[in-house]
């Protein structure tokens, strides 16, 4: 008992130490020019409450421990998995899913899916990436120049932003050969913001942080989504006999990014059952192991970089076509911090799990954005608590790729 | 006498002022067992290091003779040396996949054969038979082993979840995947029950057997070591001390006297 008190103090006057500069001191405007002055009450209050949060947390006896899922539940996942997409399909037709509904589920796609693509480096090879925004604003400026210099249409852009993410991955990647753990997250995290500055100040080609307006909307096979086509160009309603309607292009976009998304997972689960993907978890477990056995690891983490890179890109370029505007604004390190909490809060592997933690730390928040700054305060609150109750993520349980007898 | 194997020769490696492995000659057999013995700090690891790779010495060459030529082990990567020379290797401290099944391990281990067969994976992507073919055939070569390492109940069990016996011996499956020519082993023994140990012994003998390949083995265990090699060199603070048969080594003075400690300066007179 006393030492929970003592704890609970100590916990108090940290997190007044903490308080007393970011609460305590305000900047006030007056007459005679620009004064501080105190607001010591929030700081009492910041120390109180975690004092008393403190407390509470030692006293009450550790959270019971979460439901362990029923043994047969590894078998279970492929239904849960094919009813998650079945649901995604149907979403738009469902009767509550109005063009707001749809566009937040198309943001949180775009999350699952970079989600998918920094799961192969993080989750499968084991590399701390924390640049991978990077490769996501390189997609992005690929699509928006493209088709702003020399008129490409989306779908030919997309391969080709994808290629240059995935060259730009293997760039970067070199730096990070020699590089172990920790270090690794620190050099890319460099390297994301490098990419992002460079963004900010070459004027001439990216336009500075006025970024590129502007950017051409995607066809569905030459039918166009505007209201007035272009010319020699058909519109999506008048081919169906619709009626124009904006959900019209909302509604494309969805499955646009349903179907990125499930491409990236469907590659996914095929590679991780191939040597690539294998030596990928190899690499992860443990590097001089695989030396011995024959593997050269340069390979293996390029391919790593790479291929994430390349679904980064394909994601970003579907983002600069959906927002018609990009700026650099969008690739901050913040981004790339999303993104990785996603794949640690699924469970590091789980393809599941990174649906289910980019709906949490997405999705959720897109709904409460009423809540406004507090939004970040719950999203902070929602991972603690999840690492507290689940260390190894939502989903943490991995199926081997391979059984002696029969494929599993 | 056989054919050579593995020639070392005037092998140093240094670390800092320390000479590990300290101007070292010696040669290793084809379908034969050679013990490396020496007390603790002798440079057994690093001399195994070196082999395989993962240190670069400062002087001296280690050849593998290989049906394909002779091949300079100290000029090519760790992992080369594994893929192209076939050095296959267990650790001192077990390294095994730990959260990826005893089978995956297996079939990792057989990495190189797997991406040639699936051109770099291309083919399993497309889902082509010839990558099938080759993973099946990768399975009955894990199977293989995994009947003769008595593991195959444990197939799809997680590799870090295997008790530290069987851990050791899903060390050497995997090695053996690798379908090596050389095989060195660091202390297979090291923590096994004197059940376990006889079992080793005799998965080593068939596999020198069987495989007609070279072992190169460390070991503290006299009984494995007298019980099982055909040839014992003795190292000592880096230095060879003694090198011969078991009975050869056993009688060494220099030996007794690296594994007994110098006697007093009065007593050697
Ligand atoms: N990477 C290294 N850096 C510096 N010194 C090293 C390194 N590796 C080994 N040594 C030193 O080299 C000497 C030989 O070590 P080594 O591990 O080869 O001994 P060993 O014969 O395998 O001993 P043991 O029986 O305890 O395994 C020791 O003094 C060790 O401290
Ligand atoms: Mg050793």
């Amino acid at each position: 008992m006393p030492a929970a008190l003592r704890d609970s103090l100590l916990a108090g006057l940290v997190a007044a130490a903490l308080a007393l500069p970011m609460l305590g001191v305000r900047l006030v405007d007056s007459a005679t020019g620009l004064s501080l002055a105190g607001r010591f009450d929030l700081v009492a209050w910041a120390a109180g409450l975690v004092f008393g949060g403190r407390l509470l947390l030692r006293l009450i006896p550790p959270l019971p421990a979460m439901p362990v899922l029923p043994a047969g539940f590894g078998n279970l996942r492929p239904a849960a998995g094919w009813a998650m997409a079945a649901f995604a399909v149907l979403l738009p037709f469902l009767p509550f899913a109005d063009r707001n509904v749809v566009d937040k589920a198309t943001l949180v796609l775009i999350y699952i899916m970079l989600g998918w693509g920094l799961n192969i480096v993080v989750g499968l090879a084991g590399l701390l990436d924390l640049g991978f925004v990077a490769f996501y604003a390189v997609g992005a400026y690929s699509y928006a120049l493209l088709s702003q210099s020399f008129g490409l249409s989306f779908w030919v852009c997309l391969p080709l932003a994808g290629v240059l993410s995935a060259s730009f991955g293997l760039l970067l990647g070199f730096p990070v050969l020699r590089l172990r753990g920790d270090y690794i997250a620190i050099v890319t995290m460099g390297l994301g913001e490098i990419v992002r500055v460079i963004l900010q100040n070459w004027q001439e080609l990216t336009g500075g942080p006025n970024g590129i307006s502007g950017i051409e909307r995607p066809s569905l096979f030459g039918l166009s989504f505007k209201a007035v086509p272009p010319e020699g160009q058909r519109s999506f309603a008048e081919f169906f006999g619709l009626d124009y309607s904006g959900d019209h292009r909302v509604i494309f976009l969805y499955f646009l990014i349903l179907i990125l998304a499930l491409a990236t997972n469907l590659f996914t689960l095929r590679i991780r059952r191939l040597p690539v993907g294998r030596a990928w978890e190899a690499l992860r477990e443990d590097e001089i192991a695989c030396r011995s056995l024959g593997i050269n690891p340069t390979t293996v983490k390029l391919s790593a970089f790479g291929i994430g890179a390349m679904f980064a890109g394909f994601a970003g370029s579907f983002f600069a076509t959906r927002q018609g505007f990009i700026s650099p604004e969008s690739f901050t390190f913040m981004e790339s911090a999303v993104i990785l909490a996603i794949v640690v809060l699924g469970g590091m592997g789980s393809q599941i799990g990174i649906v289910l933690a980019a709906l949490l730390l997405v999705g959720l928040p897109e709904w409460f954005r009423e809540l406004q700054q507090y939004r970040m305060l719950a999203f902070g609150g929602a991972m603690v608590l999840i690492m507290l109750w689940k260390p190894a993520g939502l989903l943490s349980h991995r199926e081997p790729t391979i059984r002696l007898d029969g494929q599993p | 006498m056989t054919p050579s194997l593995l020639d070392v020769e005037h092998l140093t490696m240094r670390f800092g002022g320390l000479f590990a492995v300290n101007d070292l000659s010696f040669t290793a057999g084809n379908g034969e067992i050679t013990a490396v013995i020496g007390p603790n700090g002798a440079g057994k690891t690093t001399l195994f290091n070196c082999i395989t790779g993962f240190y670069k010495p400062q002087e001296g060459r280690i050849a593998l003779n290989h049906p394909d030529g002779r091949m300079a082990l100290e000029r090519l990567d760790d992992h080369a040396i594994a893929r192209r020379a076939g050095v296959a290797r267990t650790f001192q401290n077990i390294r095994l996949f730990p959260r990826m099944s005893v089978l995956e391990n297996l079939i990792v281990a057989q990495h190189t054969r797997l991406m040639r067969a699936s051109m770099f994976s291309l083919a399993g992507l497309l889902g082509l038979r010839r990558y099938r073919r080759a993973e099946a055939a990768a399975v009955e070569r894990a199977r293989h082993w995994l009947d003769r390492t008595a593991l195959t109940r444990f197939a799809d069990d997680e590799a870090g979840s295997l008790p530290y016996g069987h851990q050791r011996r899903l060390e050497i499956a995997r090695a053996m995947c690798t379908e090596p020519r050389l095989l060195c082993l660091d202390e297979p023994a090291a923590g096994l029950n004197p059940r376990e140990s006889a079992e080793l012994n005799r998965l080593l003998l068939d596999i020198r057997a069987d495989e007609g390949i070279g072992l190169l083995l460390i070991e503290h265990d006299m009984s494995v070591v007298m019980g099982i090699s055909d040839r014992v060199v003795v190292l000592d603070y880096g230095k060879k001390i003694a090198e011969g048969t078991p009975a050869e080594v056993r009688g060494d003075p220099a030996v007794i006297r690296a594994y007994l400690g110098e006697p007093d300066e009065a007593e050697t007179g």
